[in-house]
């Protein structure tokens, strides 16, 4: 369709010219530096840098502490993404049925969405406390193994892991519902007619018919997990104990700002931009694929 | 619905909804629980935070722990700065895609596939790829602890551009051919005719951005190093204490929580409506 357009010539430019001057000053400059300072390495005490080619990638690659970064967020990403993607659907499924008091639900599974991570973490870790916690508390009637995440790894995983989900889970209920919703009335009938059952129903129509949204939530919440995750960890583990919760976002802010590695840190934010590339064109790639009704 | 579906939703089992009910409000509960516990521990004392077995009712002590954690955090410098950067982020992001969707919509400029394929870009530059050059860019501009360094930066918005671009693309042309035919100008017809039309489109992305800006922790906690510009969700912080010698009062902490995490929650629970709305837009 040809569209009607003004005759102007230098009013677009003024129209663009907010969003491109940030776009450039705060995004494509700076994403630059971090491809040429990730070639380089500072002295650390001044002085110029020195031209090392890929020796800051080379020796992240076969770093321990970063391999074990690589790990937990892979861990945390796909704990995160399967807790709140799964948790949300069957939740959605109940709230989709033919009952009163949709609204009221919605907005009383919805709420968590608004809480920062950070402050969830907070929380989260209060109700872990080793000391004062309802888990552990609840935990010691059940088993002798300690419930305390300042010492183990895991417990601390699953804390972080926790909190995050539950801010999120919301966000994927007002997905699948609005999936689900949109299904026809129609189709679900027919399947009554044939005596199929609500297990039956769900398994057999509902999974196959919204699995594009339920794909592409699997990578949204991955990319959250991936990126927004910061929060939490700083608030709350520090990536400890150990190195336990320390994801690839944490060390990289850690050896940046904390240690002044810059050339590793710089290579660290590459290895980033080279995963969220490839999340973002799956992103793209399934919305492009995805079916609406 | 179908006399057929009307017949057999009748025969249904006079249970099956009350046991959706009951799961649905299990869900609400298992949800809903760490929110009451930390209000639950915000009306304690001490002594009661500390009870074994842990007491799940609130007590007396709501007004005394609020004010104290208000007092030792520094709550009110605190909130101001979320509100002003939450609003500054909202505004300026959907001011600026506003402008860039219409230019790309509605004007032929050389470097219009250009300009189109920078903002996308943006989409696989989050903060963490580019973290310690736009810190530099922050302190050459000298807007370390400053508003100007807690937004501006974070106004480039992909999405919301798209968003925008989407709706205007809905709308018929007879619209501009009418506005043209009355003589008004591209920004005379942005404000008189776009506006009054994308309202939905605004408050809905208003209120996603609104809570974004609201809870963002990294750009914060690099940008400011003066607590009286922290941002409450990193100013938070404070209450916890760190250095082990000093007793955590969790039921501060917790007061402190409730009060950080409350304005976003009032804001999605009010503005329902629009929430969902620019949730499941924005991520076309």
């Amino acid at each position: 369709m040809k569209r009607t357009v003004f005759p102007n010539r230098w009013l677009p430019y003024l129209l663009v010219l907010p969003q491109v001057a940030v776009t450039l000053v705060f995004f494509f400059w700076p994403a630059g530096q971090s491809l040429y300072l990730s070639l380089f390495k500072s002295p650390p005490f001044g002085g110029r840098d020195v031209f090392v080619g890929l020796d800051n990638f080379r020796a992240l690659l076969t770093n321990r502490d970063y391999y074990d970064s690589v790990v937990n967020s892979f861990v945390f990403a796909f704990s995160v993404t399967a807790l709140s993607v799964a948790g949300g659907l069957v939740v959605a499924a109940l709230a989709n049925q033919k009952i009163r008091g949709l609204g009221f639900y919605r907005t009383a599974l919805l709420w968590p969405y608004g809480i920062a991570p950070a402050v969830a973490g907070i929380i989260f870790l209060f109700i872990f406390h080793p000391a004062y916690g309802i888990v552990p508390y609840v935990m010691a009637f059940v088993t002798t193994y300690e419930f305390n995440w300042l010492l183990k790894g895991w417990v601390a995983m699953v804390l972080i892991v926790v909190a995050t989900a539950w801010t999120h889970v919301g966000y994927n209920i007002a997905f699948f519902l609005a999936g689900l919703q949109a299904i026809p009335e129609s189709v679900m009938e027919a399947a009554s007619v044939d005596g199929a059952g609500p297990v039956r129903k769900f398994t057999a129509i509902v999974v196959p018919l919204i699995s594009p949204i339920t794909f592409y939530l699997i990578v949204v919440n991955l990319v959250f997990a991936f990126f927004n995750a910061f929060g939490v960890i700083h608030a709350v583990t520090k990536g400890g104990p150990g190195n336990a919760t320390e994801i690839m976002v944490f060390k990289l802010w850690q050896d940046g700002f904390i240690g002044l590695n810059l050339g590793s840190s710089a290579a660290q934010s590459v290895i980033l931009m080279a995963v969220v590339i490839l999340l973002t064109m799956l992103q793209f790639k399934i919305a492009e694929k995805k079916v609406t009704y | 619905m179908t006399p057929l579906a009307a017949r057999r939703s009748g025969r249904a089992l006079p249970w099956g909804s009350w046991l959706v009910h009951a799961l649905l409000l299990l869900a609400v509960g298992v949800i809903g629980f760490p929110l009451y516990f930390a209000f639950v521990i915000s009306t304690q004392d001490l002594a009661e935070v500390v009870q074994r077995p842990p007491r799940l009712l609130p007590s007396g002590h709501l007004v005394a722990n609020y004010i104290e954690a208000w007092r030792k955090s520094g709550m009110g410098a605190l909130l101001f700065n979320s509100f002003v950067v939450a609003l500054a982020v909202a505004v300026g992001k959907i001011t600026i895609s506003m402008l860039s969707a219409f230019a790309v919509v509605y004007f032929h400029f050389r470097g219009r596939t250009l300009v189109f394929w920078l903002i996308f870009v943006t989409l696989m530059l989050p903060i963490p790829v580019r973290i310690l050059p736009t810190y530099e860019v922050i302190g050459n501009l000298g807007w370390l602890n400053s508003y100007a360094g807690l937004t501006v930066p974070l106004m480039a918005s992909a999405t919301a551009t798209f968003l925008f671009r989407q709706f205007y693309l809905t709308i018929p042309n007879e619209l501009a051919e009418a506005a043209q035919l009355d003589g008004a100008g591209p920004l005379r017809f942005l404000w008189s005719f776009l506006m009054p039309l994308s309202w939905a489109n605004v408050a809905a992305l208003f209120v996603v951005l609104f809570i974004y800006g609201w809870n963002e922790y990294f750009w914060p906690l690099l940008i400011t190093t003066t607590q009286d510009m922290r941002t409450v969700i990193i100013g938070l912080e404070l209450l916890i204490p760190r250095s082990g010698t000093e007793l955590p009062t969790w039921n501060l902490i917790m007061a402190g929580a409730m009060m950080a995490l409350l304005p976003p929650v009032v804001v999605i629970i009010v503005m329902q409506r629009w929430f969902v709305k620019g949730l499941i837009e924005t991520e076309k």
